[in-house]
């Protein structure tokens, strides 16, 4: 039944002679039939993959390239480290789970739903365990939300590092999550729900990543979500449930969620003054920084992604997103910020989460400097590194949401570079 | 069993917050009785956190440095430690005690924690050699970067002014590039699999 994915002389053959056509075929002015037309195809004729052969489907080996990618000198191990979501090849606003990123403080581990307990206590009428089954239980809901590493872009705040939209701007992915109202628990537990009171969250791995989030927050929208796009969480970001903070630092999305513990003052953990602490120039620290603030960046044309046609149509493909709300509007410039055009957004997003952006372009083959500038709905624009460096210096290591520029040449080909 | 509105969920038992709930606040609530010189310390901490830390808490390779770095937090590269940066106590013994040595966390007894603990104070110069620190007397350590941090401030200096209608056309002259990544580090080469 592999028959047609023998190789045959025959196909060798074939296939040569596609090659050779393709490289002068390519455009409207093709003198000469195209054997990918004019011939039989073997998988136009042959049979392809039973439905019995791929219970749960991976990509096609052609999309390889298409994966989570680390870069070893980062951080000291692999294990408390990250990994980058392929943007720069990604459509759409929707993060396939199997690329989606990964930051653990002591790796991914494996919990099974039988093994799983939550547990709520503290400042509670009744303290209480759920068990993973308890969960379902309870009304859901379902949102759309981007998690960003609160250190997405960190490594640009001295200039320009890393030559690709999935290094600069990877740390970060955009689900469909399914899951109970952090609110609908703590009023189960009989929490104290005043707004001086704190939620600490932590996670069951040897890390925790314990949290505090103030009380406003975790009665307004966050989730305690037990799947993502459709299906169970991912080992790698949670399995079987997380907290989702729609709009704050990825930091704070806790995995393998194990307890929520309401507290009368924030428990200022290693997370919240060690890390996720933004230096500024004269030394001294904010903390806090919860929001994830405006941007964007384009993910093609980039460094990952030249043009490969030449002059002619062009689409400029992005994503734009914030921690306040819905994207409003998303600017685009093709000479480093003199002027602007406004971009088209692929469909009106949704509130704290990916919204694709498109401008439409005959390119003349001239070099650009690419831009993009997000707009959100209370009006907050996206400040260039400069506008950032001014208030935070260069040692904030955080929250770094500057506006982007590639340098695109004759050729397509993309460079990440600062511009004056 | 439970009073809340859909009746999910039991009651958890004393042992089983006592095991979870193991968080120290900044005041010291939640530390459990014990004590630690910096002597013990240095000895725990040979035995079980030098390999990456470093003997004086100095760091080895990447991994983290615990100690020294006071007054560079303003420099062009700050070097932020437990004795330079970090605001609260707390942190330290609550971190340690709960997720320290990587790869084998959760395994120190509370003795250990503070003893540890006070080899690092030691090890940033913020006590003697023969400092006992305990339940008793930890509340009233002050850190040397306690007043280093201010509470999110983008609202008033950032989101006042940056909520504005931007520049559309004839927004700066020329537009030179005055950096190049490609020059400065090593991005894994697109197709290959790291």
């Amino acid at each position: 039944m592999d028959e047609m994915f023998k190789p045959s002389r025959r196909a060798f053959l074939r296939g040569s002679a596609a090659v050779a056509a393709g490289t002068v075929a390519g455009g409207a002015a093709a003198q000469v039939p195209d054997p990918l037309i004019t011939e039989l195809q073997d998988w136009a004729s042959y049979t392809g993959a039973g439905v019995d052969e791929t219970p749960y489907g991976m990509p096609i080996s052609y999309e390889s390239h298409v994966i989570r990618r680390n870069v070893e000198w980062l951080t000291a191990s692999p294990i408390s480290s990250i990994n980058f979501t392929p943007i720069h090849a990604l459509e759409g606003t929707i993060t396939p789970q199997g690329c989606a990123f990964e930051r653990h403080h002591s790796g991914a581990i494996e919990l099974r739903k039988e093994d799983y307990r939550l547990m709520i206590n503290g400042l509670v009428e009744k303290p209480l365990v759920f068990t993973y089954e308890d969960l379902e239980r309870f009304p859901r809901e379902n949102h759309v939300y981007f998690c960003e590493c609160a250190a997405n872009t960190g490594m640009e705040w001295a200039g320009a590092q890393l030559n690709g939209a999935q290094f600069t701007h990877g740390m970060i992915h955009n689900m469909e999550y399914t899951g109970v109202p952090l609110r609908t628990l703590l009023v189960e537990a009989g929490a104290d729900l005043d707004q001086d009171k704190w939620v600490y969250v932590e996670g069951a791995d040897a890390s925790s990543n314990g949290r505090s989030i103030p009380m406003e927050k975790a009665l307004d929208d966050v989730l305690v979500a037990f799947k993502a796009n459709g299906e169970a969480l991912r080992m790698e970001h949670g399995y079987p449930v997380r907290l989702v903070v729609p709009g704050w630092e990825g930091n704070m999305w806790v995995k393998w969620l194990r307890r929520i513990e309401v507290v009368d003052r924030a428990v200022e953990s290693r997370e919240e003054t060690s890390k996720y602490t933004d230096v500024y120039e004269d030394g001294t620290a904010r903390k806090w920084t919860w929001v994830m603030d405006a941007k964007s960046v384009i993910t093609s044309p980039s460094p990952q992604m030249p043009i490969p046609h030449g002059p002619g149509p062009l689409v400029i493909s992005g994503l734009a997103w914030s921690g306040h709300g819905q994207i409003t509007r998303v600017d685009v410039s093709r000479d480093g910020g003199i002027t602007w055009e406004t971009a088209r957004l692929g469909k009106q997003g949704d509130t704290k989460a990916l919204t694709r952006f498109y401008l439409d372009i005959n390119w003349d083959g001239a070099p650009m400097l690419l831009q993009a500038r997000a707009m959100d709905e209370t009006g907050y624009v996206q400040p260039t590194k400069s506008q950032l460096r001014a208030q935070r210096g260069e040692n904030a290591v955080y929250h770094n949401n500057c506006i982007q520029t590639w340098y695109v040449n004759e050729k397509g080909v993309a460079e990440n570079v600062e511009v004056s | 069993q439970s009073d809340g509105a859909y009746g999910l969920g039991r009651s958890a038992l004393a042992e089983e917050i006592a095991a979870w709930d193991v968080d120290v606040l900044p005041d010291g609530r939640g530390l459990p009785e014990g004590s630690g010189d910096a002597f013990d310390g240095e000895e725990v901490f040979a035995d079980k956190c030098a390999s990456c830390h470093g003997d004086f808490a100095e760091g080895v390779d990447n991994w983290p440095v615990l100690a020294g770095g006071f007054d560079t937090l303003a420099d062009k590269d700050p070097v932020k430690t437990v004795g330079s940066y970090w605001p609260y106590l707390s942190t330290v013994w609550d971190y340690i005690h709960r997720s320290m040595p990587f790869g084998e966390a959760g395994t120190l007894t509370a003795d250990e924690t503070y003893a540890i603990v006070a080899y690092i104070l030691y090890s940033n110069d913020l006590v003697e050699d023969d400092f006992v620190l305990s339940h008793e007397n930890f509340a009233a350590f002050d850190m040397h970067n306690k007043g280093g941090f201010v509470v999110d401030d983008r609202p008033e200096l950032e989101y006042a002014s940056w909520r504005a209608e931007p520049c559309m056309s004839d927004c700066k002259g020329e537009v030179k590039v005055t950096m190049r990544s490609v020059f400065l580090v090593e991005t894994p080469e697109v197709g290959t699999v790291s």
